[in-house]
């Protein structure tokens, strides 16, 4: 196998990070894709990483512009991911204005500061690779930050479980018994945030979402609990990362693409599946 | 008024947008009651429920429960919800469900064993101890309604609270429920939101009657004639001294 080769060539070193990152974020995938499909905001997590290239962008200005080394795209883009988060959740929970509204302004506002950002960074900047990932990209360091982020992600998920399935399942009742729905509500939107940045790289902004929902959608069919989703939903991002990586490796096709490719299919064997074991 | 009331309305009025709910409502729940409140649809009577559990807050007067403001006693309060709000394919058992009845007592981390315990508890007493790993999915609508009962006993609560028990539940589950109801009755109050009358004059001694404006009656005192009035359709009690209509309520006098 080819793959399998090149994974062991010293002199490809990006393909290494590029299937551990999408291993390591697999897990936070799994999860998080799981209480975003339960909970039904797709949509809210599509505005928060699209958005992600207003962040990508103004980092990478200001670290081509102003010489700030130490200044890298991906902090500018956990910066953005937050902040998208925390306006769209405090205008879901507290605005009156009309929230998909507001969602689709995050969504659009965000991608027109990057765009601006990146027009008017000094020098070649791909565009492309950030629109739908480039795991040439990945550098040692992006490898570190994204096993930070994913053990920050599992661990206040798995802490807070029970409050988050009840803010997911019946936000009302949850209020009822103290339980404070705003802050989990938060919680919820900035580890999704948190985690759709963890794979920016690999798929780019505009497909992430799709690895976010497929997976956890996919285990739906399979699955009888929460937490079934969420194991099941993790394996299939991984399988989907790795088997996306090898064949875009081998084929010389474009790594997220070919990642989504191979999600869709067992995403609609997954609903047929539990259409059928439903009736 | 009871003697020592846990629920007390104080000329309490609310309305929704400008549109008046509820008007100038006064009453009082004891202990160890068992209450029903009856009306139309848009009556009031979710409203009134969402008082009790400072949900709405009144445009006027005072409700006082368990002699706290209604947000400060919420957590004694063990409440069920019309099922209708839920997403039935949402991947949580039964267990799970009730379970979200032991919320709250810690910040963080997995349900104690004892939670475990209380939980199938709960279960047991509304018959469902068998559905613990059942999905939300794979039961019935009145299989749902118990497990959301359970969850509110789960609570462990001083007052039950239930709107429309007894929707999607035919005649034998009815009678089956209504034996449950009076048993929890024994040791906490139980008031319950219903348009049910045939189930309320079976077990419950008061009827708090709310069409915008509040009345409390005996039950012997709802007449078939007022009800069909008020719902259309068939009656199970009939006595005549006593109207609720769009105007209000009014005796007639005759007993």
């Amino acid at each position: 196998m080819e793959f399998l080769e090149a994974l062991r060539d010293p002199d490809v070193p990006f393909l290494r990070y590029a299937l551990l990152v999408g291993l390591l974020a697999s897990v936070a995938f799994g999860i998080m894709g799981t209480y975003v499909v339960a909970r039904r905001i797709s949509y809210i997590a599509g505005a928060i990483s699209h958005s992600i290239l207003g962040g990508l962008g103004a980092a990478f200005f200001f670290r081509v512009r102003f010489g700030l080394e130490w200044l890298h795209p991906l902090h500018g883009a956990v910066a953005a991911a937050l902040l998208s988060a925390v306006i769209i959740g405090l205008v879901t929970l507290y605005g009156r204005e009309r929230e998909d509204t507001v969602i689709g302004i995050v969504w659009v506002l965000g991608m027109s500061i990057g765009l601006i950002f990146i027009a008017k960074t000094p020098g070649y900047v791909d565009l492309t690779s950030y629109l739908f990932g480039n795991i040439l990209l990945i550098s040692k360091s992006d490898l570190w930050l994204v096993a930070g982020l994913d053990v920050v992600v599992v661990a206040l998920a798995a802490l807070f479980h029970n409050q988050l399935l009840a803010v997911c399942f019946d936000e009302e009742f949850a209020r009822l018994r103290g339980v404070r729905v705003e802050f989990y509500y938060m919680l919820l939107l900035c580890l999704t945030a948190l985690t759709v940045v963890l794979l920016v790289s690999v798929v780019g902004i505009v497909l992430v979402i799709a690895l976010l929902t497929l997976p956890a959608a996919a285990a739906a069919g399979f699955s009888r609990r929460l937490w079934h989703m969420m194991a099941l939903g993790v394996v299939f991002c991984m399988v989907f990362t790795t088997a996306g990586l090898a064949c875009s490796y081998t084929l010389e096709l474009p790594s997220g693409p070919t990642i989504i490719l191979f999600a869709v299919p067992v995403y609609l064997a997954g609903a047929a599946y539990g259409r059928r074991r439903a009736s | 008024m009871p003697d020592n009331p846990i629920i007390t309305f104080q000329n309490v009025s609310f309305s929704y947008n400008g549109a008046p709910v509820l008007q100038n409502a006064s009453f009082g729940v004891g202990e160890r009651d068992l209450v029903c409140v009856i009306g139309p649809n848009g009556g009031g009577k979710t409203t009134l429920l969402k008082l009790i559990l400072g949900l709405l807050r009144p445009g006027e007067g005072e409700v006082r429960v368990f002699g706290e403001s209604p947000g400060r006693a919420r957590r004694r309060i063990g409440y069920m919800p019309q099922h209708i709000r839920y997403d039935p394919q949402f991947p949580v058992t039964a267990l799970e469900i009730v379970l979200m009845g032991r919320l709250g007592r810690r910040a963080a981390g997995p349900y104690s064993k004892q939670d475990r315990v209380i939980a199938l508890r709960a279960l047991e007493e509304m018959d469902m101890a068998d559905f613990a790993g059942r999905l939300l999915s794979e039961l019935s609508g009145g299989q749902r309604q118990r497990v959301l009962i359970a969850r509110a006993l789960a609570c462990q609560p001083g007052l039950l609270l239930l709107d429309e028990p007894t929707a999607n539940v035919d005649a034998a589950v009815e009678a089956k429920l209504f034996t449950t109801l009076r048993r929890i009755n024994e040791r906490m109050a139980v008031m319950m939101a219903t348009h049910d009358l045939g189930f309320v004059s079976e077990i419950v001694e008061h009827v708090i009657c709310v069409n915008r404006t509040l009345a409390i009656h005996p039950t012997s005192d709802i007449t078939g004639e007022v009800i069909r009035e008020i719902y259309g359709g068939d009656v199970r009690m009939v006595r005549h001294d006593h109207r609720c209509s769009e105007e209000g309520h009014e005796h007639h006098g005759i007993s």
